[in-house]
């Protein structure tokens, strides 16, 4: 009889199914993992230490390539922490203008996380739905602040500047028919706010496709239930925050238990799983999808009825106008005096943490009354649910690994920081 | 500290801020309540024990741990920006490493963790100051397993040794890397970089090419211009 011995596999850092560059370690006994050992840090760019050489308006930008698929989110965590150092507020409809952003962030992150996972359990389609979708929310980020993807659209003190009135219109271009640039244009004739309360109308629909095509799903299903059950003690002990822990039945949402921004003045629901696998995981955001939408609603209401300012009035933390800047002598002054040296906060150390669409995202800032923090250390979800593949994989096949890792919703930029 | 009881974060925050005080009140202890934060600063000696009782006290049970990191505070409160000698010399840019004569001994490092108590809906920091020839803490790793790997990363870039964590390697850094960078002492480029060397048909380290530059010097100002509720005072001084 030959001998038969434990295999080590290495997973990655160039799989497709890795989302990014993970390493697995796997030791094997057959096809069941023995062991299975996180190799992290190959996206490592330690922003964490290049923040303690900026000064705080410039370390903004950095937030957005850590979890570069939900970028608002990181930003509104920084902000809420320079916010809290400063003992300044940012003006409600900017709160408004956040809360609204950050669930279009959320769907926005779900899409994603759907797309991937789906895909690397078998189901194509998902990815090319969750796509579609994905393009009209991009749409929206690059009408606010002009970018796609890294929006550095909040800033400590408020957002950059007010929703576009005017939806910018796709162009004929040779790339695209005429018909289509027309379908494409069809929803786009008014302003921002318009575009999304569209897109908040079609979407319940879009989640219902979704649902049609894997919530009973035999397929997925058979690659789901059952698979990396944590239960609801195991996940607390775990450091699980998000998704991850409601999955396991804890009823723990950061926008219902320690509300920033506007989440206390919206209706939502926080969905709970029930198993704790990923089957239950997958239903939570599914549901957390239709919840974000409602938030979407309600904010777009509040915005069309209220206006007012979205940053706040003192300039030694936000830039005046470019005219203001143009024509006063003091306006000018704030202007090089904020882009040069930036501003001071007062010493001390704060913590602030939001929910991120992957879980808690907190900043913890330590001041000694500089222009820059003396140290920034930002706590990622994902960090604390990669530490736990080795517990979520143990025992199961070579094949559920890849579940794991979509159930995670891993994102490397925020891992390795 | 049940939740009909304090239902507001700032009654919760006080009840933990003096059922903390109440408990620990020894010499070395101390509790700071700042920006409606509560942090314990905790003695090396204890700190074990501590952190049990935050963990299986009912009036505490704090669940989660969410973040542990390391602080080096070698050059904190250290300005960047040299003026003194201006008339004769210009102003300086002297953004050199900072100083490490000066450092504090007894107190360089600390280890930061940041917990949170799902029953109570309640947030704590606890900072443990650390020996700076050889920041070494026990381990929580039994208490909190989520401990695992923040340890590992306070450990790959602080150089804090967790004693009795059962794993203590390199998580962040490259396979083979030295030193500990985010100590600050070690330079922001680092001290090599890497490639792809044709004739060697392999990767090669040498030494980093980047010049040090500083764009922004740190600047401290404390004379309370820079405060928000300063601002009505310097408008209508400006007017």
């Amino acid at each position: 009889m030959p001998e038969i011995r434990n295999y080590t596999l290495n997973f990655g850092p160039q799989h497709p199914a890795a989302h990014g560059v993970l390493r697995l370690v796997l030791e094997m006994d057959g096809e069941v993992i023995v062991r299975s050992d996180p190799h992290i840090g190959l996206l490592h760019r330690a922003t964490e230490k290049l923040a303690e050489t900026k000064p705080y308006n410039q370390c903004l930008p950095y937030m957005d390539r850590l979890d570069y698929v939900s970028m608002m989110c990181n930003e509104h965590a920084y902000s809420l922490a320079v916010e809290k150092l400063l003992g300044i507020e940012a003006p409600v409809r900017a709160q408004y203008i956040r809360t609204m952003f950050d669930e279009i962030t959320r769907i926005l992150n779900h899409l994603m996380w759907i797309g991937t996972h789906a895909l690397d359990v078998g189901a194509m389609t998902m990815f090319l739905y969750a796509f579609r979708e994905r393009e009209d929310l991009m749409d929206c980020y690059e009408a606010v602040s002009g970018a796609r993807l890294h929006a550095a659209y909040y800033r400590p003190g408020g957002v950059y500047r007010d929703l576009p009135d005017v939806m910018p219109r796709v162009e004929n271009n040779r790339f695209r028919s005429a018909a289509e640039v027309d379908r494409l244009n069809s929803n786009r004739g008014g302003s921002l706010l318009d575009f999304i309360e569209d897109f908040t109308q079609r979407f319940p629909t879009y989640v219902d496709e979704y649902e049609t095509l894997l919530t009973d799903n035999r397929i997925w299903k058979q690659r789901t239930v059952g698979i990396a059950e944590v239960t609801a003690e195991r996940a607390m002990a775990l450091g699980f925050t998000g998704p991850m822990l409601r999955g396991s039945g804890v009823e723990w949402d950061l926008r219902k238990k320690q509300p920033y921004a506007a989440y206390d003045k919206v209706d939502f629901d926080i969905p709970v799983g029930v198993n704790g696998d990923c089957y239950d995981r997958y239903l939570v955001r599914m549901e957390e999808m239709r919840q974000s939408n409602r938030i979407i609603c309600q904010c777009v209401t509040w915005l069309r009825e209220n206006s007012g300012p979205v940053m706040i009035d003192n300039h030694k933390f936000a830039a005046p106008s470019r005219k203001a800047m143009k024509e006063e002598m003091e306006g000018l002054i704030h202007h090089f005096k904020f882009f040069s040296e930036g501003y001071c906060t007062p010493p001390g150390e704060v913590y602030a943490a939001v929910e991120a669409p992957k879980g808690e995202f907190g900043v913890y800032a330590v001041s000694d009354g500089a222009n820059k923090p003396y140290r920034l250390k930002l706590r990622a979800p994902g960090f604390a649910h990669i530490a736990a593949m080795d517990e979520m994989t143990k025992g199961h096949m070579l094949a559920d690994v890849v579940a794991v890792i979509g159930t995670m919703d891993v994102v490397f930029g925020e891992i390795d920081r | 500290m049940s939740n009909n009881v304090a239902n507001t974060p700032e009654a919760r925050l006080e009840s933990l801020a003096s059922s903390l005080k109440e408990h620990f009140s020894a010499e070395g202890y101390e509790v700071i309540e700042h920006l409606s934060e509560v942090t314990l600063v905790v003695p090396r000696d204890q700190f074990r024990t501590v952190m049990q009782l935050l963990k299986s006290t009912p009036q505490f049970s704090f669940e989660e741990m969410i973040d542990i990191c390391g602080i080096d505070y070698l050059s904190y409160g250290q300005e960047e920006w040299q003026t003194k000698g201006a008339p004769n010399s210009g102003y300086g840019r002297g953004v050199e490493s900072p100083a490490a004569a000066d450092a504090d001994a007894e107190n360089r490092f600390a280890s930061v963790y940041h917990l949170l108590s799902i029953t109570n809906n309640v947030r704590l920091r606890v900072r443990v100051m650390l020996n700076t020839a050889c920041p070494e803490i026990d381990s929580v790793n039994d208490l909190w397993p989520a401990s695992n790997w923040f340890e590992r990363e306070a450990f790959d870039l602080y150089g804090i040794l967790y004693s009795g964590h059962p794993d203590l390697r390199r998580i962040l850094t490259d396979y083979g890397f030295i030193g500990h960078p985010f100590r600050k002492d070690f330079p922001l480029e680092g001290y090599v970089e890497m490639r792809y060397d044709e004739e060697k048909k392999r990767v090669i380290y040498e030494p980093v090419d980047i010049e040090p530059r500083t764009l922004v010097p740190k600047v401290i100002r404390n004379d309370g211009s820079q405060l928000p509720d300063n601002q009505d005072k310097q408008d209508s001084a400006d007017a």
